[in-house]
């Protein structure tokens, strides 16, 4: 059983992702830190800050695959989960600022004072507490996906439709957090950040902590999403995604199923946005674009859905691909972006997971001794 | 209620219509309990919507659907009526495809369908035994890891027979279970619903005149959305309202 466990195509390309990433989370801080500037293989600040926001859209690439791989519940509005986890974050690090602000004051944010405000608002309360902020950042989106997905699945709203309303569920919240009567610092958003948990942002070792801590999140995530789809919950989901209306027959209530999985994608979602905030030292309304959201579905796909790796290889590969893009020919990425969508689902219909599988199956033919069938 | 005694199912009066289109037609069937009842028909006779509204596919306009007496289907979804006991095995067999065999046989088991549960579900030693047993009777021990969708039609309808005695339901509701298979497959299908028979109560739909010979039971025939004959299948076939609508033809 172990053995065919391990042969598993699919667990496999997890298993190597999960050490991929523990290793990025060791070795890359490690390199910052203990390697001078000089040295050819120092990781400068600004690398790390990079590959720990693509790690951080790696998870949210990931929550999708949890919903839309394995469910077949296509969320165009998952980048509001993302968000609304950075905002909780954000809150706790405005929290923190304390009376270092613009205007010195000791309890309120500088653009609360700005509008004049004389107290907090009661939503703010407990955001001075970071283990309170943690919990937010899981309860917030989760809450938000709960009552979204009760309604949404008891109506029985799917396919396109469900993807249309979540669309306009991420362009509404985008257009409550724009208005500065909603306590969220308005278009600025959340930023001028100093420190978390009493240490510098700034600081090396700051950073070098919280990119590993993002990859301690990446891979937590991955398991979790690995023991959901291995478990007969994943099955269920499966049989959601293939015959929706038969596993109704069997007795499975669809619904409930559904929400399971949408509420720990939007908590999985909500981490990775908190993780994000303090690295990139912003949070603001533009992260609910619905933009945003299609092109996290699109690492999505580039990586191969309904495979748990893939999306993460296509979020960080497509981002980097983006960043070289924008710097070298800016106008383009739009076109390019659309052009390696378009060739992928054309070509590869199982992303560049379908690669990795194809590759180890052309391998596992050289070696007959490894069939699956002999291992039970 | 009277009317409802001694049956694990009865239809009174039931009509459904799409967009003006009578599909059933007063309708009314009693199943008794361990009964094993054949419905044939011509195309569009209604029923796979029979099959729709027992199992909360669809909702009547007006009529009584009961179960086991009491059981008011008509107030029930899918997943209520199937966890009572009905289960049902689809026209065009509907199977997970990308699951494997025994994954299907493991997915429809008799058990509890909550999230929480089958969060931290493992098949124990007597599930094992119970799939290794319903693969010996669908006959596809064989192909146990192979994922369903490459099965051939015959045996996508055996699993899916397979997977509804894995519900171990009440009432099975079988729509042409025989389409695509061979002579001596449809001979044995015959056999193994007849021996479900007894213990569960079974409704065959079949346009398979041979294999509704080989059943050799009570006939219903459907035409126009409500009943036209019942009987022996001598007894309809000597009907000549029948034999004009569907025999004869
Ligand atoms: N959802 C629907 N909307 C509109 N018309 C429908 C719907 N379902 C069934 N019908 C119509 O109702 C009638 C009865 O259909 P039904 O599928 O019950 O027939 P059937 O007896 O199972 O026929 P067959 O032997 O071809 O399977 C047909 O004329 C069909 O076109
Ligand atoms: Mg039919």
């Amino acid at each position: 059983m172990i053995t065919r466990w391990l042969l598993n195509k699919t667990d496999r390309g997890v298993l190597i992702m999960l050490a991929v990433i523990l290793l990025l989370g060791f070795m890359v801080p490690a390199l910052h830190l203990l390697t001078s500037p000089d040295s050819p293989v120092h990781v400068p600040a600004y690398a790390m800050a990079l590959i720990g926001k693509y790690l951080c859209y790696a998870m949210l690439a990931l929550s999708i695959d949890l919903i839309w791989g394995y469910c077949g519940i296509l969320s165009l509005g998952h980048g509001a989960f993302f968000a609304l986890g950075g905002y909780a974050m954000g809150m706790y690090l405005m929290r923190q600022i304390g009376s270092r602000g613009v205007y010195g004051h000791a309890e309120l944010p500088d653009f609360m004072v700005f509008l004049n405000w004389t107290e907090l608002p009661w939503y703010w309360y407990g955001f001075g507490w970071f283990g309170f902020a943690l919990l937010m950042v899981l309860f917030v989106p989760g809450l938000l996906a709960f009552l979204f997905g009760f309604f949404a699945f008891r109506a029985r709203v799917s396919g396109v439709h469900f993807s249309i309303i979540t669309q306009a569920l991420t362009f509404a919240l985008m257009l409550a957090f724009f208005r500065n009567d909603m306590g969220f610092g308005g278009n600025n958003g959340l930023t001028d950040f100093k420190d978390i948990l009493g240490f510098n942002l700034q600081a090396g070792g700051t950073r070098a902590a919280l990119f590993g801590a993002t990859c301690l999140g990446l891979a937590a995530s991955l398991l979790i999403c690995l023991a959901i789809t291995r478990s007969r919950v994943g099955a269920v989901m499966t049989a959601i995604r293939d015959a929706e209306s038969r596993t109704r027959f069997l007795g499975y209530r669809v619904e409930a199923f559904k929400l399971f999985a949408f509420t720990v994608s939007a908590c999985i979602a909500g981490a990775a946005g908190a993780l994000y905030v303090p690295q990139v030292g912003i949070i603001n309304p533009s992260e609910f674009a619905p933009a945003n959201s299609i092109e996290a579905v699109i690492w999505t796909a580039i990586g191969g859905r309904g495979t748990l790796f893939g999306p993460i290889l296509g979020a960080v590969l497509v981002n980097f691909a983006k960043s070289w893009f924008t710097s070298a020919l800016p106008d383009l990425w739009l076109f390019a972006l659309g052009g390696l969508f378009l060739a992928v689902t054309l070509f590869l219909p199982n992303g560049l997971a379908g690669l990795f599988g194809r590759w180890t199956s052309a391998r596992r033919r050289e070696l007959p001794a490894a069939q699956p069938a002999a291992a039970e | 209620m009277d009317k409802a005694a001694n049956s694990i199912l009865y239809l009174d009066g039931v009509n459904v219509s799409f967009d003006g289109f009578k599909a059933l037609n007063a309708l009314s069937l009693i199943i008794e309990p361990g009964e094993l009842r054949a419905v044939i028909g011509p195309n569009g006779a209604g029923k796979t919507t029979m099959m729709d509204v027992i199992t909360g596919k669809t909702r009547p306009d007006t009529g009584d659907v009961l179960f086991a007496e009491t059981r008011d289907l008509t107030r029930l979804d899918e997943a209520e009526i199937a966890q009572l006991g009905i289960g049902r095995k689809f026209q065009k067999p509907s199977v997970f495809e990308k699951l494997t065999v025994a994954e299907n046989l493991a997915l429809a088991l008799a058990g509890n369908r909550r999230v929480r549960e089958a969060l931290f579900w493992r098949l124990s030693t007597r599930e094992k035994a119970r799939i290794d047993e319903l693969l010996g009777i669908v006959r596809l021990g064989a192909q146990r890891h192979m994922p369903a969708a490459r099965l051939s039609h015959g045996q996508k309808q055996w699993l899916e027979i397979g997977m509804l005695l894995a519900q171990d339901p009440k009432l099975l509701l079988v729509d042409e279970p025989v389409a695509g298979m061979t002579d001596a497959e449809t001979e044995t299908t015959a056999t193994l619903l007849r021996s479900i028979a007894g213990e569960r109560s079974v409704v065959v739909v079949e346009h398979d005149m041979n294999f509704v010979r080989e059943l050799a039971v009570k006939v219903t025939v459907l035409h126009e959305g409500s009943v036209l004959a019942e009987g022996s299948l001598d007894h309809v076939s000597a009907d000549h309202r029948v034999i004009e609508v569907y025999l004869g033809r």
